[in-house]
């Protein structure tokens, strides 16, 4: 196949196939919107004792208050409503509720990228902690943390450190794992040829890390802070679920779930998506400057 | 506070760890020999973390609402074995396996389907990629509205949980096999099927399975997270959020060992099937 460039590239490697996937999705979502909401207004329609055609049940399908599955333009009224029409400080406003998640997905993505950077540090530089550390690593991540979240966050707060630390080290905890993994073989990736030239050198163990070790594995770190992002994201909306669903996007979706709210449910759900994107958007965008300010691309 | 404990457990950490110390440095000449070492360190070390945890808890006399001694939770367990087991059957048996094997196997259904036709492979994968980074967790609350409390609900989650990696890992190892060789393959006048089934496939083998690893945890995370949102009155994850509320810890620590066991059992089956599947893959060959 011929490799097409610039702006034609892009609209028929990128724009029209994605888009087309895009609608035809949303078309998908349109026609289960109806066929799921239909029983509920055929029922309604026959407790009245009416007759309802074909294009009225479609058009009452995809305006129900509390429908099985909502119409993509109701979600999306919803977010305009909660995002654009309310001040910010509102409690029914959907920023409030993503800052909270985020402030606490920072917090953790923070912390666990530096434990992940430390641990894999560590393991390069010790080959007993090698031996005995890394098996441990990957068997922490066959524990389903995030089931034992709500545990973690009621001890927590009966030893009295609630708010923003107890979400933040649950994403912490999913999050350094990539982090350590990656480091762990981005510090191993140099060439033993530079490696032997380090030696040349007469370059101290310190020297060879900083001036070697470290710069290759940059690349490493950025992709593993990529899928360390996503998941502290994660993990901050379960870390919400417990506390009685005071505020964050997790909390929307179970306040959503407990009085049925589903157009609640799927904004939240809709803004957890666009949150993630962007976070993952925002690594990507570093990593990209600091790779070329490294000289690494071009 | 217990200061006979603490010192002991701190004793036993320090010879832990020049023993271990000592093994890392030994270069032993027969493989068999090395094989062990390398797996009695990781076991000197963990045993290490539960006498200092034994140590603490008990030392400290720290209560167990916070952190239950590890002999505490073991005795849980066996006192215990009917409920987790029941727990166990609703949340793995049922909900897990159900879900992981719909999920994975619509995944690597659509990913076949996928890489046929270019159109679908340039317009879907952006999307699995970015959906394979969302907090598909968040359907949780919707699965169990539309599908009820039991079973069904949770499997759902895990297929759509397990559905995009799998689909994104395929269809990369899809693309895995050379040119080279399926110039070959049309060479022998193989048709589409046969360079699929011969060639492409086995070649895709080490990035499903690394897919089918990545799901199994999620799925089991999946599952026991969905019990949150509506459970009948059993399961794993409805024993976690209730015993914490009664603020029986250990119970609760008992659900994660059962859980930690089945998730590092299949994780650890799952890489001997990789091992006997992809035994020509350049990590296995000696």
């Amino acid at each position: 196949m011929r490799e097409r460039r610039g702006f034609s590239g892009f609209l028929f490697d990128r724009f029209l196939p994605v888009g087309t996937v895009v609608l035809v999705i949303i078309m998908i979502w349109y026609a289960f919107t109806v066929i799921l909401n239909a029983p509920f207004e055929r029922d309604q329609a026959a407790r009245a004792g009416t007759e309802i055609t074909t294009g009225q049940l479609i058009e009452k399908t995809l305006a129900q208050e509390r429908p099985v599955l909502p119409a993509p333009h109701q979600v999306a009224e919803e977010i305009w409503k909660t995002t654009a029409l309310k001040k910010i400080t509102s409690k029914r406003s959907l920023f409030y509720h993503g800052w909270i998640t985020l402030s606490s997905t920072v917090l953790g993505f923070v912390m666990g990228t530096a434990l992940g950077i430390l641990l894999a540090v560590l393991i390069v530089q010790s080959a007993v902690l090698d031996k005995s550390l890394m098996p441990w690593i990957i068997t922490s991540q066959t524990v389903p943390i995030l089931a034992v979240a709500p545990m973690i966050i009621v001890v927590l707060n009966a030893i009295g450190i609630s708010g923003l630390l107890p979400k933040a080290l649950i994403s912490a905890y999913l999050s350094f794992f990539p982090v350590a993994v990656g480091m762990v073989k981005g510090l191993r990736s140099p060439d033993p040829m530079h490696l032997d030239l380090m030696r040349t050198y007469n370059a101290s163990n310190a020297q060879v890390f900083w001036k070697l070790r470290w710069p290759a594995a940059v690349p490493f770190l950025f992709t593993s802070m990529k899928v360390a992002v996503a998941i502290s994201l994660v993990g901050a909306i379960v870390g919400e679920l417990p506390t009685g669903a005071v505020a964050g996007l997790g909390a929307r979706l179970l306040t959503g779930s407990y009085y049925g709210q589903t157009i609640q449910i799927w904004s939240a759900l809709i803004s957890a998506a666009v949150l993630a994107a962007l976070l993952v958007f925002l690594v990507d965008l570093a990593s990209r400057v600091v790779q070329r300010r490294m000289g690494m691309v071009h | 506070m217990n200061g006979a404990l603490v010192i002991g457990a701190v004793v036993f950490w320090i010879a832990a760890w020049l023993v271990n110390s000592w093994l890392a440095r030994l270069r032993p000449e027969s493989q068999t020999v090395g094989r062990l070492i390398n797996l009695a360190i990781p076991a000197l070390f963990g045993v290490t973390l539960i006498v200092l945890w034994e140590g603490a808890t008990r030392g400290f006399n720290i209560p167990s609402v916070l952190l239950p001694a590890p002999s505490m939770i073991w005795d849980r367990i066996t006192a215990s074995l009917d409920i987790l087991w029941a727990d166990f059957y609703q949340t793995f048996m049922k909900a897990v396996l159900a879900g992981y094997v719909l999920g994975c196997g619509f995944g690597f259904a659509t990913a076949v389907i996928v890489d046929r036709v270019p159109f679908l492979r340039k317009g879907l994968l952006p999307i699995g990629n970015l959906v394979a980074a969302l907090p598909v967790i968040g359907i949780a609350p919707i699965m169990v509205m539309w599908f009820g409390f039991d079973w069904p609900s949770k499997a759902a989650v895990v297929v759509v949980m397990t559905f995009f990696p799998m689909l994104v890992n395929t269809v990369a190892g899809l693309s895995a096999s050379g040119a080279m060789e399926r110039d070959l393959m049309r060479t022998y006048a193989s048709d589409y099927w046969q360079t699929l089934f011969k060639l492409r496939l086995p070649a895709a083998m080490p990035f499903i399975f690394n897919a089918l690893k990545i799901n199994s945890t999620l799925a089991l995370i999946g599952a026991i997270v969905a019990e949150f949102f509506g459970t009948p009155i059993v399961g794993m994850g409805f024993r976690i959020s209730t015993e914490v509320g009664r603020m029986n810890i250990d119970m609760v620590w008992a659900e994660i060992f059962v859980a930690a066991l089945a998730g590092s059992l299949s994780y650890g089956l799952l890489a001997l099937l990789e091992r006997a599947v992809t035994f020509w893959h350049p990590s296995y060959r000696r």
